[in-house]
This record gives structure tokens, C-alpha cells and sequence, in this order.
């Protein structure tokens, strides 16, 4: 039985420039939709199929391609809006729950941009990042609260506290968890490759861990989510570090499920699952119904890894994210990322990916400010991630409280991504989110690693100048630095949950 | 050959007492005995080899964890989760376990004498060659095979009848065998009852016997049992209840 809604306007209009258009073709092997195809020697175009993805604007050899964001308008209406409106018709028509792709598009106001970074002028000068060193160096996990030194037999002083096992990385900016079977491989070699370059690690995500990355192990932080997939105590060992998926930002509190079209035959090897079975994450861990449980998993985790690798935890930025990050904090972990609700995701229901969650702003703050009075601060690192876009959300998210950052579709960005929201296809024409073989040889990984290093260079570089300019040499220094930011229209609510004063004061 | 290994673990903590017993198989030992066992964590945790771990008294939780290889013989009760994530080699119980045994397994066999708690089997998976067992010999708690996703499980009801409730909800591979009837009312959505054929039995049949060896049990009776299969209603539990944006 079909509907009565006939076919909704098109979210999209493209067109051909008939005077510059060569009919070269190359629109139609670059859209992996179906947009363009041929007519004897005229390219004709279906708008309706495409997902603004740019792939061939990007590739057509005459700049011949526009594209416009709906070119029809309902009648406006300030509450129900197209959105609104599409989902209705959409789930109307089929009974079933919205699957969407990277973050949220809810149109909320972005705290960072109203949160202004400090500069010194004359009453203190500025330090000058190419005279003086600004250290970036980060260690991740556990610090002493205090340290504890013995003679040894030489009469030469050592050290007697002992150390927690901390990851060291050069900049403060991490690559992300963007599982295999979300991700391409040659995505995933490609950031590994970066991340080897630049001296920052990368997440493995919840798919596993190829075995082409097994030449950047020491780089991978190897998660543990609540499917288990590709966890066995071989990749356990070969991760740097491993952290234990609670949450993501994308979705807080469900689990995720990558569906059976998507298990290939080498990702159900890597996922260690049948080929073409859903591949199912249940929103808690089956071992943890309880925080008490927590620790449970952490120390099995360091037992089978003789205690030598820090172990992480994620948690969605939800309201009590400070009280969760606190009990976690108590249960042997040594870091803990926090995922805002702006996260990406390859696939989400809708309904969670634009409503449920907090921005990563409020929940690092608020994170850092409950460690802190709980004289737990020492006890974990925090990274921030969801939605980081640029080098100034990196130090603004460090003086909110983080030690580092993970990017996600930052680094996506940085190898062609164009943040169609599309990943939950499977056709990525850019070869990132997707795991059909000639897509994913479009992504060279020798020339996307190189533009994601570019990328982490580029925003390191601009990290130690902003650290310069407002005179701290020191990343340790600018860790929770509250003074270093200002809220420009802000309102003191927010500014007392985020501990930060009014631009002026 | 070198001669087993006892290790007495009274008052000692899991991580030491772990250390010994992975030295103890690096340095070659076929057997490993462990004394005076009180609910320590992890034993055998991430443990790899063929030797075979004798524990006598309670093991706590996690028991071979993330294990691959070794078989590992509990002369008395375990905690909640053994085998959990466990990779392959063997766990043989000879009292009863608690909460979500065999969690996540993915290969090898866990043999549980006595009863077991709630969640029993949850996200078993199998995996090319890797298939996972586990036998239970009594009874089972609710949620018995939860989001099961391959494998064999067994429950015999050796010692009256058997608890389960809501067996195989969310289950989408792998098989679950409970010895005598098993009421509808019993079956959480997703799982379905279907006869055993003679293929099956035959399939089963050398598990049982290992099992009644193991526990030193006349295994004809189990072999010629009736039992009710319960197998997933679908692979793809999931697939009818999305729509793209
Ligand atoms: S890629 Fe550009 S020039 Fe080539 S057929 Fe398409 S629109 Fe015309
Ligand atoms: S990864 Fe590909 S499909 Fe996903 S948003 Fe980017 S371009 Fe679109």
C-alpha cells in the first residue's frame, strides 16, 4: 500500500552549466547515489538522489556542477519547520525510527563561540612562542598526588612512589574512536599513519583491529564496548592503551548496531563475527549493572595485561556527567574521554543524535570543577570530544578542564569528508564511510595521512601561539585555567555551570 | 615433562597469585595446583597455553577472562562471569557459578556441574571455526542466552527443574538446548522453539558425553533425553525498525 504524501520536495537542486559541461562523464562515475546519468550525449540529472556530498563538484573538470540546499520552500512556519515536517511524512509513511549519520544539526547556539580566549598586553607581556618553548608534551593517566623518595644503596636519591602507566603524546590533539565497518580501512590507516607522524594516538573504535594497522599498534588505543567485538587478549595487548566504551555523544544510553550489510567478510573477521549478522552493542556492558561493576572491568582488563597499560572510559556528556565522572574516576580508570551530544556517528537514531545529550563545554567544566572537590583531579586525565572544530576549541576545552581532545570528523574533514550526514549509507564517495571496494580506493591513504598530520601540525602550531599570546609556556598551566576565557553573551547561569566570568570582568 | 605446580593462595591478592600461575605455565608446567582459593578475581585471566589449572575452593569473578588455551578445573564454586570473553580452552565447574556465565564467549567450553545465575550465555558469538559451549547441569536464572549470537547452550535441569525465564531475548545466532519442555510462556521476543531432529542429537551427543565424563556421570541417559531446541526467530533481529532520515 503506498502513501498519500506523493514524494516530498527535494532537499537539493543540481544543475549543469550546458555552455561549460564536456560530457566527459566524470559526474556519473564520482556520484555513488545515482545522480547523473546518460542520455546519448547528455548528462541527466536526478536531484532527488543526491546528498550533497560535493563528490562531483569536486571531480567535474569544469567547475559545470552547482548545487543548492532546498530550493523549496514550505510555507514558513517558525515551529513546524521542514525538518519537522520530513520526519513526520517519513515515519508516517514507514513506522520506524530515523537512522542519521554524523552529528547533530540541531540549530542550538555553540558555547565555545561565545567563549573569548585572553591575550596579555603590557601590565604582562605575551610570551614569544618562537624564542621561548611552549611544552605541549601531555601524559595521559593516573598522577601521584605526592611523591615519595629513598636513598639506594649508592646513596643516590630514586624515586619510591610508584608510577601509574601514562600515555605520552606530543600535542594535545587525539584521533577519535571511528570503528572498522563504520569507517573504511584505508580511513583508518590513513589517521593511523597521521597519528604515528605527529606523536598523538588514535581509537580503534568498537570494530577491532585489522590487522593492516597492526604496524601502528603502538599509536592504537583499542576499545573494549559492550559487543565485544574483536576483543581478545591479543588485542589487548597490542593496543597502547585500551579504553572501555560506556557512552557516545552521538547516542547516549543505547548501545549500536552496525547492520549485517555492512559486515563484510573482512570486517566480520576483524568484528570476529559471522559474515552479513547484525553486528549488536547493547547499550550497557553485560558485566556492568552497576558502577561497582566498573572497576570489575577495568582490573580484569589490566590483569590480562600485567597492569602495564592505562585504561580509558568513555562517557556520553550527559546531565550527571560530573557524578558519573567522579565514580568512574574511583574505579581504577586512568582517563576518561567525555563525548558531547554534538559527536558524529556513522549511524544514530535521529531522535537521540539531535536531542539527547549536553554540550561538551558545560560537561568538561562541570566534570573538572566535581574532580576537583573531590580531590580526585590527579586521579584521571579528561579528553574532550564531540564536536571540536578547530584549534581554539582545543584551548578552550583544555582551560574548561581537559587534558587533550579527540577529534573525529575533524579528521574525517581533513581526508574529503564534506559532512553530508550520509555515513549510514554505506556509499561514501569519498572512500571514508564505507566498505565497498571501489569506493574505498579513492582514499589514498599516502595523501590523506599527510592531510591529516597537516591538519594536527596546523592546529598545533596555532595551539602553542594562542598558549603564547595569552603567556603561558605551558600546557599544564593552561589545563583548567578558567582566567583564560571569558563568556560574550553567555548567561550567568551558564557562566557559573561553566565557572568562567563575563567578558569585561 | 615438568611436575605440577601447587600454589597456596590463602590470604594472597588475585595479581600475585596470577603471576605465579602464569610463570608457573611459561616455565612449562602441564598442571597447575591451586590451594585454598577464597574468591580471588581474574584467575586465568588473559592466561594462554595448554596447561590445565586445578582450583580448589571458590573462584571469584572473571575467571578466565579473555583466556585462550588453557582448561581450568574448579574443585568447588565459581563468582559471577566465568569464561567471560573468553577466547578458547576450557572451564570445568564443579559446584555451581553465578551471573552472566560464559559472557561474550567466543570459543572453547564451559561446563557447569551445578546451577548457574541470570544471564547465562549472554552474547555468546561464534566466528569461523570458533564455536562456543556451554553445558549447564542444573538449572539456569531468567535471561538465559540473552543476545545470543552463536554457539551451543545446554541446560540439563540435573537437579529439578529449571528457573529460566525469558530465555534467548534479543537472540540472533547460536542454539540454545534445554533438556525436557519448555513452557512459551518461558521465551523472550526473538526466540523460537523447534524440535531437535536426530541431526541434531548426533551433533550434541559427543558435548554430552564429555560433559558426563567430566563430572564422572552416565551419559546414555543425556544422550537418548528429550530436549526442546530454541533458536533465533531472526538473523537480523533489528532489521525492520529503521527508516533513513
Ligand atoms: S563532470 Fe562536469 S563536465 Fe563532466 S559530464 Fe559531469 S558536469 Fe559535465
Ligand atoms: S564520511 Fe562520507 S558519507 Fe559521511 S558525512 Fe563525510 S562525506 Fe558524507
Amino acid at each position: 500500500m503506498s502513501s498519500n504524501f506523493g514524494s516530498i520536495p527535494l532537499r537539493y537542486r543540481v544543475s549543469i552549466d550546458r555552455e561549460q559541461c564536456m560530457e566527459c562523464g566524470r559526474c556519473i562515475d564520482n556520484c555513488s547515489y545515482g545522480v547523473f546519468r546518460r542520455d546519448g550525449d547528455r548528462i541527466l540529472i536526478n536531484s532527488r538522489k543526491c546528498t550533497a556530498c560535493h563528490r562531483c563538484l569536486a571531480y567535474c573538470p569544469r567547475d559545470a556542477i552547482m548545487l543548492e540546499e532546498h530550493p523549496c520552500d514550505y510555507r514558513s512556519h517558525p515551529v513546524w519547520n521542514r525538518q519537522v515536517r520530513e520526519a513526520i511524512y517519513n515515519q508516517a509513511r514507514t513506522g520506524k525510527i530515523i537512522l542519521a549519520g554524523m552529528g547533530s544539526v540541531a540549530n542550538l547556539p555553540v558555547i565555545f563561540d561565545h567563549l573569548m580566549l585572553d591575550a596579555c598586553q603590557v601590565t604582562t607581556p605575551p610570551t614569544d612562542p618562537l624564542r621561548e618553548p611552549v611544552e605541549l608534551r601531555t601524559y595521559l593517566g593516573k598522577k601521584p598526588s605526592r611523591l615519595d623518595f629513598r636513598r639506594n644503596s649508592n646513596g643516590d636519591v630514586e624515586l619510591s612512589t610508584e608510577l601509574a602507566p601514562n600515555l605520552m603524546v606530543e600535542t594535545p590533539i587525539l584521533l577519535g574512536h571511528m570503528s572498522y565497518g563504520a569507517i573504511s580501512l584505508n580511513a583508518q590507516v590513513s589517521m593511523a599513519r597521521a597519528a604515528k607522524e605527529t606523536g598523538t594516538y588514535m581509537g580503534t573504535g568498537e570494530g577491532g583491529l585489522h590487522p593492516g594497522l597492526y604496524p601502528y599498534q603502538d599509536r592504537m588505543i583499542v576499545q573494549v564496548a559492550s559487543g565485544r567485538f574483536g576483543v581478545n587478549i591479543d588485542y589487548l595487548e597490542r593496543g597502547a592503551a585500551i579504553e572501555v566504551k560506556l557512552g557516545q555523544g552521538a547516542k547516549p544510553g543505547i548501545g549500536g548496531h552496525l547492520t549485517g550489510e555492512k559486515v563484510s567478510k573482512d570486517v566480520s573477521r576483524t568484528r570476529m563475527i559471522p559474515q552479513g549478522s547484525d553486528a549488536i552493542s547493547p547499550a550497557p556492558h553485560h558485566d556492568i549493572y552497576g558502577i561497582e561493576d566498573l572497576p570489575q572491568l577495568v582490573r580484569s582488563i589490566k590483569e590480562a595485561t600485567g597492569w602495564k597499560k592505562p585504561v580509558f572510559a568513555k562517557v556520553a556528556a550527559v546531565n550527571n556527567t560530573a557524578e558519573n565522572v567522579a565514580a568512574v574516576a574511583r574505579a581504577s580508570v586512568d582517563a576518561i574521554a567525555i563525548d558531547g551530544f554534538r559527536g558524529g556517528t556513522g549511524a544514530a537514531p535521529r531522535v537521540f543524535r539531535d536531542h539527547v545529550g549536553i554540550p561538551i563545554e558545560v560537561a568538561i567544566a562541570s566534570a573538572d570543577r566535581e574532580l576537583r572537590k573531590q580531590g580526585l583531579r590527579n586521579e584521571v586525565s579528561l579528553i574532550a570530544c564531540g564536536s571540536i572544530r578547530e584549534s581554539a576549541d582545543v584551548v578552550k576545552a583544555i582551560a574548561l578542564g581537559a587534558d587533550a581532545v579527540y577529534i573525529g570528523t575533524a579528521a574525517l574533514a581533513a581526508m574529503g569528508c564534506r559532512v553530508c550526514g550520509n555515513c549510514y549509507q554505506g556509499l561514501c564517495p569519498w572512500g571514508i564511510a564505507t566498505q565497498r571496494d571501489d569506493l574505498v580506493q579513492r582514499l589514498n591513504p599516502d595523501v590523506a595521512s599527510k592531510q591529516v598530520a597537516n591538519l594536527i601540525h596546523a592546529w598545533t602550531m596555532e595551539v602553542t601561539e594562542l598558549m603564547g599570546a595569552a603567556g603561558i609556556n605551558s600546557i599544564e598551566s593552561l589545563r583548567g585555567n578558567r582566567d583564560r576565557l571569558r563568556g560574550f553573551m553567555l548567561d550567568e547561569g551558564l557562566l557559573n555551570v561553566l565557572d568562567v566570568k563575563p567578558v569585561g570582568a | 615433562m615438568v611436575k605440577p605446580v601447587t600454589i597456596d593462595a590463602k590470604g594472597m591478592h588475585y595479581t600475585p597469585l596470577n603471576q605465579q600461575i602464569r610463570k608457573a605455565v611459561e616455565d612449562g608446567a602441564s598442571e597447575v595446583i591451586v590451594e585454598n582459593v577464597l574468591g580471588q578475581r581474574f584467575i586465568g585471566d588473559g592466561l594462554r597455553g595448554d596447561a590445565t589449572i586445578h582450583i580448589h575452593g571458590v573462584a571469584g569473578g572473571d575467571l578466565a577472562m579473555f583466556m585462550s588455551g588453557p582448561t581450568v578445573i574448579v574443585h568447588g564454586n565459581a563468582e559471577h562471569a566465568p569464561g567471560n570473553t573468553m577466547d578458547s580452552g576450557k572451564v570445568v565447574i564443579h559446584g555451581s557459578a553465578g551471573d552472566a556465565v560464559a559472557h561474550s564467549m567466543r570459543g572453547g567450553k564451559v561446563f557447569v556441574r551445578g546451577d548457574i545465575g541470570y544471564r547465562g550465555g549472554i552474547h555468546m558469538k561464534q566466528y569461523e571455526t570458533q564455536r562456543p559451549i556451554l553445558v549447564v547441569g542444573g538449572s539456569a536464572q531468567t535471561f538465559l542466552g540473552e543476545y545470543m549470537a552463536g554457539g551451543l547452550l545446554v541446560v540439563l535441569g540435573l537437579d529439578g527443574v529449571m528457573k529460566a525465564r525469558e530465555i534467548g531475548s534479543g537472540i540472533h545466532g547460536g542454539e540454545i538446548i534445554i533438556r525436557g519442555d519448555v513452557g512459551d510462556s518461558c521465551l523472550a521476543a526473538g526466540a523460537k522453539k523447534v524440535s531437535l531432529t536426530d541431526a541434531d542429537r548426533a551433533r550434541i551427543a559427543p558435548v554430552l558425553r564429555e560433559f558426563a565424563g567430566d563430572f564422572g556421570l552416565d551419559p546414555e541417559p543425556l544422550v537418548s533425553a528429550d530436549y526442546t531446541r530454541i533458536v533465533p526467530a531472526s538473523a537480523r533481529p533489528f532489521a525492520g525498525k529503521y527508516t533513513w532520515e
